[in-house]
């Protein structure tokens, strides 16, 4: 490779002297005539190579002798052991790790979402307007993206816009009039236990001695709005009362129907015998609940699981798992629109004939794109691709603005990592350093693979 | 360059040199002065001018303003402000290698004390002001402004950390009382749970929250003298004490019913947003932080004092436990005029003209709770006064950063992952532990 790169960097020099000579430009002699004194493409070069010296080379230099020492400033060498620990501490595997993920979904959704919009563009009436609105995110800074992303995935329904997509397409199909996070009575006293997130009787219960099933915990915005005073009721078969076991400001009994307690309606109440539903009834408005026709006999009395079950809430973004999924969903957010805008340059570059040709000869349009657009846009692609490799690499603010405090060690990158270690409260520049020289170490084939398509592209 | 270094030098030398020469004849009549003088009209600082940074602006500004403008009246000196801004040590930093620092400043940790005495940028306090600070400080508070014996800052203005903030509506509709002991409080979040309403609105995102409970609760079961060997990483974290105190955490913690949100939604609430769940949205019922959170829940629509109450952090041990965060005046240079300003926020005298303004709490303990304007800020002042010796500063402020102050690391992350699976006592003092390790080797 480096033979290659040596060999393609005298060729601008000798062609550029052959450019302007019309005659052969052989002999030494008359290149020496004709190129710049040493003098003056030392004068020339200059500036760029001190700017660069002291911008690029000078913090490369200076970060990796700093790697090799520990917090204090030069005053304990570590050798390699800032590098040890990078490989040895879970923390920053966790960060290697996440960026491997974000290397490899990353780029891949942008190039083929861009390439899609790209091509797709070409075929429907308002491109313009449609292009603008694809690229649109990029005129918004990566740290404007993350709080606009950090307000989507929020939890509520009624903050975050994925998760009130979600719940509105959930409640579309199934609406839930339960009583979230109720719950029996607990206790020794209690006449009903939990089981299987339902409630069941501890005793097996009889006709004629009214049900008693105590629930606490009915958040106010559930409380049904036509509940009524609770009432036990009287009279034959089984019959029974649920009902919000609490009385406003405290003083009620346990366990018994006070004064303004308030019955639960709507709840779906099973009487069990041998494992098999016998009847189901609903509490009235009044909590009170009677099974019809039901042969004597003992029975549990169960409230099935479904009375307490929440309605859908949606996913939970900004958790642990989900959230790096999320960050890159907003990542290709704000990319995506310049991926197609530079595939729809180049698909605007490729020959029109030989689409034509292709058409003519009997090709399938996926014919077409498999075998002559993507072929012919291979360049571009490419370009594309490693861009948002370097891009993914060096991802910070997003992750630093969307993740929660509390899931940041499991959304964290390497380069977030870096600047966490050296400056956000970890004052250790040794580690920060080797962090920062282990990125560059990982950028530094793609910026090579970069740098010979330029120079390909050149000649 | 070098030249200017070494003049620099020179300027500094020769303002040493002066301020040596100096100190034997005039430091001491002005001490003595300052004190007895104050009614005679006699001004010992005439003439003399001080500059002193710290962070405050806006109304916490003004009203250290006011105590200043106390002093010039008292001495004559004239003192400039300087605000440096929320980072402190970046402001500070640059000024001490030019070799210009402000004569006093105020630092916000006292971990900075001992970081700027290794730069050799603080002064000793004159025996005058050690003297000031026996009469008006508990020993705790001394040692806590000294490196190696010597005595650099003194603690001037506290924030008060052990505090629950309830809604007084949610209590009376369960119909409890404030708890005073951790069973009460306990007993009262299953009331209020059994009520509808979540007790418990934690900051999860905000590590520094978790800390400040973890705190009040080991405090208070262990005792402060293992609350100071914990701070400085003399006994592991591995102790039992630390397993008893983040087993009583998880009696409240670790119950789904007592959480709003739940854990997942728990984790993912920071400072402020807890505070409007309690206040703002009314879905909970307590929030376990410091006396800055009357500041939200005003922003919130709550007033202090009706739906906005507090109650001192339940006794979950044998101590009550007061937990306080604050800032620290040392003294930058060796000057008569330095000394005394120090001096004098140490002082009862500089202590009550401050206490009058509203917004500070005096770790002071000769400032009478009777100087605050309000009736909150008294009963506050009462339990600093009133818990004496036990009074400890805020532990993850006295450790390095990146244990106790840095997002995603530390004690943060271990507690954040500790309240997100309460049950694992053990493993969350081995994650603790392992994190100390690394930080104070």
């Amino acid at each position: 490779m480096t033979e290659r790169l040596n060999g393609r960097q005298d060729p601008p020099a000798a062609s550029s002297a052959g450019g302007t000579s019309t005659g052969p430009a052989e002999t030494p002699r008359t290149r020496k005539r004709l190129g710049p004194s040493p003098a003056v493409a030392i004068a020339f070069l200059l500036p760029a190579a001190l700017l660069l010296g002291i911008w690029v080379v000078y913090p490369i230099v200076y970060s990796f002798v700093r790697s090799l020492f520990g917090a204090q400033n030069f005053s304990e060498f570590v050798g390699l052991g800032n590098y040890i620990s990078i490989f040895t501490d879970p923390g920053t595997l966790t960060t290697i790790r996440n960026n491997l993920i974000w290397v490899i979904v990353a780029p891949i959704i942008v190039t083929t979402l861009g390439l899609i919009f790209a091509v797709l563009t070409e075929r429907i009436k308002w491109a313009t307007a449609f292009k603008l609105i694809v690229f649109m995110p990029m005129a918004v800074s990566l740290m404007a993206a993350g709080v606009i992303f950090r307000l989507v995935y929020e939890q509520s329904p009624d903050k975050g816009l994925a998760n009130a997509v979600l719940t509105t397409v959930a409640d579309t199909f199934s609406s839930s009039q339960g009583y979230p996070a109720a719950r029996p009575r607990e206790g020794d006293q209690s006449p009903v236990a939990a089981q299987d997130g339902g409630v069941v009787t501890k005793q097996p219960v009889q006709a004629g001695q009214p049900v008693l099933i105590p629930i606490v915990g009915v958040k106010p915005e559930v409380m049904p709005s036509n509940a009524q005073t609770a009432k036990t009721p009287a009279g034959e078969g089984l019959s029974g009362v649920v009902w919000f076991d609490f009385t406003q400001g405290g003083g009620g009994r346990n366990g018994a129907v006070d004064g303004a307690e308030k019955g639960l309606p709507g709840m779906t109440v099973e009487a069990v015998q041998n494992g098999q539903v016998a009847a189901t009834a609903t509490t009235a408005e009044d909590g009170s609940f009677r099974f019809e026709g039901l042969a004597p006999g003992s029975y549990t009395v169960r409230l099935p699981k479904s009375n307490f079950e929440a309605s859908y809430g949606g996913l939970q973004w900004l958790g642990p798992t989900l959230i790096t999924p999320a960050i890159i969903g907003a990542f290709v957010w704000v990319w995506a629109g310049f991926a197609m805008v530079l595939l729809a340059a180049g698909l605007a570059a490729i020959p029109r004939d030989a689409l034509e040709a292709a058409r003519i000869d009997g090709a399938t349009e996926w014919q077409v794109f498999r075998r002559i657009t993507v072929p012919l846009l291979s360049p571009v692609l490419l370009v594309v691709f490693v861009t948002m490799i370097i891009n993914t690499l060096k991802v910070f603010d997003l992750v630093f603005i969307i993740a929660p405090a509390s899931v940041q060690p499991q959304a964290n990158v390497v380069a977030l990592e870096m600047w966490r270690v050296s400056f956000g409260g970890g004052n250790n520049q040794g580690l920060g350093s080797a962090l920062a020289i282990f990125l560059l170490v990982l950028v530094l084939p793609f910026m090579i693979m970069n740098i010979r398509r330029f120079r390909r592209g050149e000649s | 360059m070098r030249k200017g270094r070494a003049a620099a030098i020179l300027a500094g030398l020769a303002v040493a040199v002066a301020a040596c020469g100096n100190a034997p004849t005039t430091t001491e009549p002005t001490a003595s002065g300052s004190a007895s003088a104050s009614g005679g009209g006699a001004k010992p600082l005439q003439g003399v001018k001080l500059e002193v940074a710290a962070k405050w602006t806006g109304a916490e500004q003004k009203n250290f303003e006011q105590v200043l403008k106390a002093f010039t009246e008292k001495t004559g000196a004239e003192v400039t402000y300087a605000s440096t801004g929320e980072d402190t040590g970046a402001y500070l930093g640059p000024r001490i290698q030019g070799k210009n620092p402000p004569d006093v400043a105020i630092l916000p940790q006292p971990g900075l004390v001992q970081q700027y005495v290794e730069q050799n940028a603080l002064k000793p306090l004159t025996p005058e002001v050690v003297k000031e600070v026996d009469t008006n400080y508990t020993p705790y508070w001394k040692e806590l402004g000294s490196v190696d014996g010597k005595v650099y800052g003194v603690l001037v203005k506290a924030a008060h950390k052990s505090l629950v903030w309830y809604r007084s509506q949610a209590f009376e509709d369960a119909g409890v009382q404030p708890p005073t002991n951790w069973d009460e409080l306990v007993k009262a979040a299953q009331t209020v749970a059994d009520s509808g309403t979540p007790p418990f609105s934690f900051c999860g995102a905000s590590g520094w929250t978790l800390t400040d409970l973890f705190e009040n609760v080991y405090l208070s079961t262990a005792g402060p003298e293992n609350y100071d060997k914990l701070s400085k990483h003399e006994i592991p974290w591995t102790d039992p004490t630390v397993g008893a105190a983040l087993e009583k955490i998880a009696q409240i913690a670790g119950k789904a019913d007592y959480l709003v949100d739940g854990t997942s939604g728990t984790m993912q609430t920071d400072f402020p947003t807890c505070v409007t769940k309690v206040y703002g949205t009314d879905k909970a019922a307590m929030v376990i932080e410091a006396d800055f959170v009357a500041v939200e829940a005003v922003n919130a629509g709550a007033k202090v004092g009706e739906e906005a109450k507090y109650f001192p952090f339940p006794k979950a041990g044998d101590t009550t436990p007061v937990v306080l965060g604050g800032d620290v005046a040392v003294a930058m240079k060796d000057s008569p005029g330095a000394m005394a300003l120090v001096q004098f926020l140490a002082s009862k005298e500089g202590g009550e003209v401050w206490a009058k303004l509203p917004g500070y709490l005096s770790p002071n303990k000769n400032v009478s709770p009777d100087n605050y304007p309000d009736e909150l800020t008294k009963q506050l002042g009462q339990t600093i006064v009133s818990a004496g010796d036990a009074v400890r500063y805020d532990m993850s402020d006295l450790a390095p950063s990146a244990f106790g102050a840095t997002d995603g690391k530390g004690e943060w992350k271990v507690l954040q992952d500790f309240l997100r699976n309460p049950s694992d006592v053990k493993g969350t003092q081995e994650a603790l532990e392992a994190e100390a390790k690394k930080a104070w080797k």
